[in-house]
C-alpha cells in the first residue's frame, strides 16, 4: 500500500469544505463579537494560508472590519505583496502597508553576525509586534493563520506568526487549507505558490520539512487524528524512519502549544488548578 | 392529549447566571405566547457548559435559589412548563449537573446527571458528581423521563424510563459538533439523529431532544434540537448552528396507536432482564450466590 493511499480521504469519508467554511466563519465572528471587538487585524503574506483567513473573516466580520497587513522585508519575494494586494482587492478588505526592513536592520546592527534563523525569527517578531500594535489602534483582534500541520510540527515562531488571539485554520491540515481556499475562491496563482515563510531567499515550506505536505498530513492523521502507534503505520506501508522523525518534531515542539510553565507552590496556582476558560463570562 | 412543546435552542453565557436567567424568561415568554405547554431548555442552559472552576460559583441550592424561584413563578405566570438545567449543589455539598422540571410554581422532578463525560473534550468527572437516582415523572402532561446528553448514550438509561413507563423523553444536551469529514452534516450531528430517532421507535414514545448553540473557547455546539413522534418520525427539527425557539405538537394518542402496531413494550421481559443482569452482576463483581446482597 503506497502512503498516499492511507490518507484522511479513506480513514473519514472526504473533507467538506463548505461545512469547515461554514463553521470557521461562526468561530470568527462568535469568539471576535462575544468578547466585545467588531474588527480583525492580520497579516497578509500573499500565501496560502493568510488568503484564507482573510476570506474567512471577512465572511465573519464584514471587509469593512478586516485589515490586512503587508509586512514586507527587503528580501520578500515581490510578488509576495502583489499576491496579498490580489486578496485584498477580491475582498475588498483594508490593507496598510508596513516594510519591516529598517526595523530589522536596525535591531541586526547590534548583533551583525546572527544567522538567518535569529534573523527569520526577528522578522516573524517584527510582524507580531506590528499585528499587535495596530491590534490597539484599531481595536481589532489578531487573527492568526497557523494550520494544524505546521502547529503539530512546531514549523512556526513561537511569539512571532504563532502569536494571535485566535487560530482559525488551527484544526486543519494544509491540505485541507488548499481544499477550502478553492472552494472559498482564493485565486488560482496563490493555490499554486510552493508554501514558504519568505523568511529568506529560495526558502520552501516543504524544502525545510524534507516532506510533501500530503505525505506529511496523511501521517498526522493517522498519528494525531487516528492515534495510530508507529507501529502500524510501519505496517501500513509508511517509512520507519520518517514516522519517527515526524513523531519527534510533535514531541519536540509541543512546548510552543502550551502557556509558559508556571510553578505550583501555592494552595491555588494558574495553570494547575486556577481552571477558567477564555470564554468566562461571556 | 395534544399539547405543544418549545425547544428553546439558545446560546448560554459562560458563567453568566443573571444573563441566563433573563434570556430564559424571555424565551419562557415568547413560547408561552405561541402557545406552548412546556418549554425545555438544553443541558445547564443557567450557566453554560465549559464551567470548569465555575462550578461552585454558578451552583444553586434548588429549595431557596431566588433564579429557581423566578423561574416557578414565570411557570405559574405564563401557564407553562418548564424544563431547565443548571448546576445544582446538594446539602452535602456534592455539585450535580441537573435538569430540573417546574410546573405550576412548584419543582416538579429533579434529575441528576448520571453519566458524566471525562475522556476527549470532556471533563466533567472532575468538577460534578453523578446521580444515582433514574425515575419517569409524572406532570400535568403526561409521564415524563428526562436525560442530560451522555446519559442517552446509555441505551440503559433510555431503557429504564420506558419500563417505568415515560410517555416523552427529554434529553437537555450540550452537544458539541465535530466531524469535518463526510456528507452535509457533521458527524456528531448525524449521530444524534440516529439515537434519539432509534429511542423513539424502539419505545414508542416522544423524543424531545434540546441542544444548545454558540462556540465556548473555539469548541461549537451543534444545536439541531427537534422533536421525534413514536413512529421515528421527526415532528419539528431546529436549525443547526443557529438560535431558535421552535413549537412541535405531541399528540399522546399516537403512542397508544403506536404500541399497538408495534407491541414491543407488551412484550418486554423485566424478569428475564433481571435474571440475567443478576447473574452478568454476580460474575462482573466475583459474588458467589451465597454473598450478602446477592
Amino acid at each position: 500500500m503506497k502512503a498516499s493511499d492511507v490518507g484522511s480521504k479513506q480513514a473519514f469519508g472526504a473533507f467538506n469544505p463548505a461545512l469547515a467554511a461554514e463553521l470557521l466563519v461562526r468561530f470568527i465572528r462568535e469568539e471576535v463579537t462575544k468578547v466585545g471587538f467588531e474588527r480583525g487585524v492580520l497579516g497578509l503574506s500573499g500565501g496560502l494560508d493568510s488568503a484564507v483567513v482573510a476570506h474567512l473573516t471577512a465572511r465573519a466580520l464584514g471587509p469593512e472590519n478586516t485589515y490586512g497587513v503587508l509586512m514586507p522585508y527587503r528580501t520578500s519575494d515581490p510578488t509576495s505583496v502583489s499576491d496579498a494586494e490580489l486578496v485584498a482587492d477580491q475582498l475588498g478588505i483594508r490593507t496598510i502597508l508596513v516594510e519591516i526592513t529598517p526595523m530589522v536592520e536596525a535591531y541586526f546592527e547590534r548583533f551583525p553576525d546572527a544567522d538567518r534563523v535569529r534573523r527569520g525569527n526577528v522578522m516573524a517578531r517584527m510582524r507580531m509586534l506590528i499585528l499587535y500594535d495596530l491590534s490597539a489602534a484599531l481595536r481589532a483582534l489578531v487573527i492568526g493563520t497557523s494550520n494544524k500541520t505546521e502547529l503539530l510540527v512546531g514549523y512556526g515562531t513561537i511569539y512571532g506568526d504563532m502569536a494571535a488571539a485566535m487560530w482559525p485554520l488551527g484544526d486543519l491540515y494544509k491540505t485541507e487549507v488548499r481544499q477550502l481556499a478553492e472552494y472559498l475562491g482564493v485565486p488560482e496563482r496563490i493555490r499554486q505558490k510552493p508554501p514558504t515563510a519568505d523568511l529568506w531567499v529560495g526558502q520552501s515550506d516543504e524544502g525545510e520539512l524534507g516532506i510533501t505536505y500530503d505525505v506529511l498530513d496523511a501521517i498526522l492523521v493517522e498519528l494525531v487524528d487516528r492515534r495510530l502507534t508507529v507501529e502500524a503505520l510501519v505496517h501500513n506501508g509508511y517509512e520507519e524512519a520518517l514516522v519517527r522523525r515526524i513523531a519527534e518534531m510533535v514531541r519536540r515542539s509541543h512546548f510552543k502549544r502550551r502557556m509558559p510553565l508556571c510553578p505550583k507552590i501555592s494552595s491555588r496556582s494558574i495553570g494547575h488548578d486556577f481552571r477558567y476558560k477564555r470564554d468566562w463570562g461571556s | 392529549m395534544r399539547f405543544l412543546i418549545a425547544l428553546a435552542q439558545i446560546r448560554p453565557v459562560l458563567g453568566d447566571v443573571s444573563r441566563n436567567l433573563a434570556q430564559h424568561l424571555e424565551v419562557i415568554a415568547r413560547a408561552a405566547e405561541q402557545g406552548a405547554n412546556l418549554v425545555v431548555f438544553p443541558e445547564l442552559s443557567l450557566t453554560g457548559y465549559y464551567l470548569e472552576d465555575l462550578v461552585p460559583e454558578v451552583a444553586l441550592e434548588l429549595a431557596h435559589s431566588e433564579v429557581v424561584v423566578a423561574l416557578r413563578e414565570a411557570s405559574a405566570t405564563h401557564r407553562v412548563d418548564i424544563a431547565f438545567g443548571g448546576v445544582e449543589v446538594s446539602e452535602d455539598f456534592r455539585f450535580f449537573n441537573s435538569a430540573v422540571y417546574v410546573s405550576q410554581g412548584e419543582i416538579v422532578h429533579v434529575h441528576r446527571k448520571l453519566y458524566l463525560p471525562t475522556y476527549g473534550m470532556f471533563d466533567e468527572g472532575r468538577y460534578l458528581a453523578p446521580g444515582d437516582v433514574l425515575r419517569a415523572f409524572d406532570t400535568r402532561l403526561g409521564r415524563m423521563g428526562m436525560l442530560i446528553c451522555e446519559d442517552m448514550w446509555h441505551p440503559s438509561s433510555v431503557y429504564l424510563l420506558a419500563q417505568d413507563g415515560a410517555q416523552i423523553l427529554l434529553c437537555l444536551s450540550a452537544g458539541p459538533g465535530r466531524g469535518v469529514r463526510g456528507e452535509a452534516k457533521l458527524g456528531s450531528v448525524e449521530a444524534w439523529e440516529m439515537i434519539t430517532r432509534a429511542a423513539a421507535q424502539a419505545y414508542m414514545f416522544y423524543v424531545v431532544y434540546v441542544n444548545r448553540v454558540g462556540f465556548e473557547d473555539g469548541a461549537v455546539f451543534s444545536g439541531g434540537s427537534g422533536i421525534v413522534d413514536p413512529f421515528g418520525r421527526l415532528v419539528v427539527s431546529a436549525p443547526l448552528l443557529d438560535e431558535a425557539v421552535l413549537v412541535g405538537e405531541v399528540d399522546l394518542k399516537e403512542i397508544r396507536r403506536a404500541r399497538t402496531f408495534y407491541p414491543l413494550l407488551r412484550d418486554e421481559r423485566l424478569d428475564l432482564v433481571l435474571r440475567e443482569l443478576q447473574r452478568i452482576y454476580a460474575r462482573r463483581y466475583h459474588l458467589s450466590p451465597h454473598d450478602e446482597g446477592f
